[in-house]
C-alpha cells in the first residue's frame, strides 16, 4: 500500500495543521467508549447487544475505508495524511477485535461448539473471521521495528493484504442483512471505488515511466 | 392510541411480556425503512383512518369491512404471544384481536378456496421506505396461509397491543399474527384478503426463495441458509448481557399446530 508513497514527494503537499498521533487514537476510541457506556447504562434501545456488536463492526469498516482513502487523497487532492495512516489502520484492527470479542462473549456467550459451527457453516462468519485473521499480521507489523526488520518492500507487499481485508469486511456486512438495504451496498461501493482506483492507476501508470532523469 | 377492552384467552402465555417501549420501538416494517428504529420514526405518516379491508376471491360473500366495524362486531381477546423473528430475536407481545377464523366464517369461502392471500397497503406518498432508490422488496407486501392454517384458533387479526389500538409501526390498523411462524408472516396494515385456489406468492419468498419459504414455521432444526435458528435472544432480557435461549419447535405452539403438518418434510417445506 505504501509502495509509491515516496515517489510523489515533489509536489508540495497541501499544508494541514499537524496534530499529535495520540489525538487520532483518543478521538478514534470515542465511538467505542460511547457504545460501551451507552450499552451498560441501557441507552442502546431494545437490542443493545446487537447494537454494540454492529456498531463496533461498522466502525472497523469505516476506519479500514479511511486507511484506504489516504493514498488517493494524496495523489488526487494533494492532501497528505500519511503520518496518521498507521493510527487509523490500527484503529480498524482494534475495532475489529472488539467486534469479534462482542460476538464471542456477549452474543454467543463463549459457546464454543456454536461458535465453531458458525465459523464453519456460515459464510458471513467465515469471511468475517478470515478478515480478522488477515488484519492480525498487519497490526503486529505496524511499527517501525517491523519495517526495518522486514525491509520496506516485503513490508509493503504484506500490507497489500489490507485490500483483501476491505473486500472481506464489505462482503461480511452484505451477507449479514436481509434483502439489499442501502447501507451495506454503499459501503461496498466505497470499497470498490477505493480499490478500483488503485487497479486503474497501476495499469495506466507503469512505475518505470514515472522515473525522472537525474 | 385508543383503549380497547378485551377478554383474556387461554392461549396466552404467562411469560414475562416485552416492555411496551421495546415492542413499539424495535420493528421491521420495510415500507418505512430497513432500520429497526425507522418504523417508529416514519410510520406516523400512514393515514390509518378511514381504513377498509377488501375480502374477495372464492367466497360466497365478498365484502369490504371498515376496520372500526370489525372492531365493534368482534369479540376482542387479549392474546399474549411469543413472537420469533427470522433474524434470531424474540419478544412476548400482548396483542388484542380476534380469530382470523371468525372473519373467514363470515365471508363463507367456497369449497375451491385452498389458500388465503393477504396484501398490505401501498402508498408511496405516505411510506418513506417504498420511495427508496434501492427497493428492498416488491411492493405491496404480500403474504399467505393455507386455509386450514388460517382457520387455526391461534391465528388472529390483531387490532391492538397492550390494551390499545395498534401503533402505526406495529401494523395499524389491522395485521395478521401467526405465532408459530416467523414474524415476517404477520403482514401489517392489511387492505385485502383474497381466497384462492393456488398457493399465493409471498414477499420474502419472492425476494430470496432459498432463504424464506411459504410456510416459514419456526423450526430450530432448519437453519436459515446464512444463520442458525437454534437459539434466540429475548428482547429486553439482560440488556447488553442477554443470554440466548433455545428456540422451540413451532415457537412453542406445537401442541396446537403440529397436526397441520403431519407427513410433510419440513426441510423441504420450510
Amino acid at each position: 500500500m505504501a509502495g509509491r508513497a515516496s515517489v510523489q514527494g515533489e509536489k508540495k503537499a497541501f499544508a494541514l495543521p499537524q496534530v499529535p498521533k495520540i489525538a487520532v487514537y483518543l478521538v478514534g476510541f470515542i465511538p467505542a467508549v460511547w457504545l460501551f457506556y451507552a450499552g451498560v447504562t441501557d441507552q442502546l434501545g431494545a437490542d443493545p447487544m446487537r447494537y454494540l456488536e454492529q456498531g463496533l463492526g461498522l466502525w472497523a469498516l469505516r476506519f479500514l475505508i479511511a486507511t484506504l482513502a489516504i493514498t488517493p487523497l494524496r495523489q488526487l487532492f494533494n492532501v497528505n495524511l500519511l503520518r496518521y495512516r498507521r493510527a487509523v489502520g490500527l484503529l480498524a484492527f482494534y475495532y475489529a477485535a472488539l467486534h469479534l470479542l462482542t460476538y464471542l462473549v456477549l452474543d454467543q456467550g463463549l459457546d464454543l461448539p456454536a461458535i465453531v459451527a458458525d465459523i464453519v457453516k456460515r459464510p458471513y462468519i467465515t469471511i468475517g473471521m478470515a478478515t480478522f485473521v488477515i488484519l492480525v499480521p498487519l497490526a503486529v507489523t505496524s511499527n517501525n521495528a517491523a519495517i526495518r526488520r522486514m525491509g520496506g518492500q516485503a513490508w509493503a507487499k504484506l500490507h497489500r493484504l489490507v485490500y483483501a481485508a476491505a473486500i472481506g469486511a464489505a462482503l461480511h456486512f452484505l451477507l449479514v442483512v436481509k434483502s439489499w438495504p442501502p447501507e451495506p451496498i454503499i459501503y461496498a461501493a466505497i470499497v470498490a471505488v477505493l480499490l478500483g482506483y488503485r487497479l486503474i492507476r497501476s495499469s495506466v501508470k507503469k512505475p518505470s515511466a514515472r522515473r525522472r532523469p537525474a | 392510541a385508543a383503549p380497547l377492552s378485551a377478554a383474556k384467552s387461554p392461549f396466552s402465555t404467562d411469560e414475562k411480556k416485552t416492555s411496551r417501549e421495546d415492542v413499539t420501538s424495535y420493528n421491521n416494517y420495510y415500507e418505512f425503512g430497513t432500520g429497526k428504529e425507522d418504523p417508529a420514526a416514519n410510520a406516523g405518516s400512514l393515514k390509518t383512518s378511514p381504513w377498509t379491508v377488501k375480502v374477495d376471491g372464492m367466497v360466497g360473500k365478498k365484502a369490504e369491512f371498515a376496520v372500526e366495524d370489525l372492531i365493534k362486531s368482534s369479540a376482542l381477546e387479549e392474546r399474549v404471544y411469543r413472537m420469533r423473528c427470522v433474524e434470531g430475536w424474540s419478544m412476548v407481545i400482548p396483542w388484542v384481536g380476534f380469530p382470523l377464523a371468525d372473519l373467514i366464517k363470515r365471508v363463507e369461502p367456497l369449497g375451491s378456496a385452498k389458500y388465503v392471500a393477504f396484501e398490505t397497503a401501498y402508498r408511496p406518498e405516505e411510506m418513506s421506505g417504498v420511495q427508496s432508490m434501492f427497493p428492498v422488496l416488491d411492493w405491496p407486501y404480500v403474504e399467505g396461509l393455507r386455509l386450514d392454517e388460517a382457520m387455526n384458533p391461534l391465528a388472529i387479526l390483531a387490532v391492538g397491543l397492550y390494551g390499545e389500538t395498534l401503533p402505526n409501526q406495529n401494523g395499524a390498523p389491522i395485521r395478521l399474527v401467526v405465532p408459530w411462524k416467523y414474524g415476517f408472516k404477520g403482514i401489517k396494515s392489511i387492505t385485502r384478503i383474497s381466497f384462492v385456489e393456488k398457493q399465493p406468492e409471498t414477499s420474502w419468498n419472492r425476494q430470496a426463495p432459498s432463504e424464506y419459504g411459504f410456510y416459514a414455521n419456526v423450526n430450530p432444526s432448519v437453519d436459515h441458509p446464512r444463520w442458525s435458528q437454534a437459539t434466540e435472544r429475548r428482547i429486553g432480557e439482560g440488556g447488553l448481557f442477554v443470554k440466548r435461549r433455545p428456540t422451540l419447535m413451532f415457537n412453542g405452539y406445537a401442541d396446537q399446530v403440529a397436526s397441520l403438518y403431519t407427513g410433510m418434510d419440513l426441510r423441504k417445506f420450510y
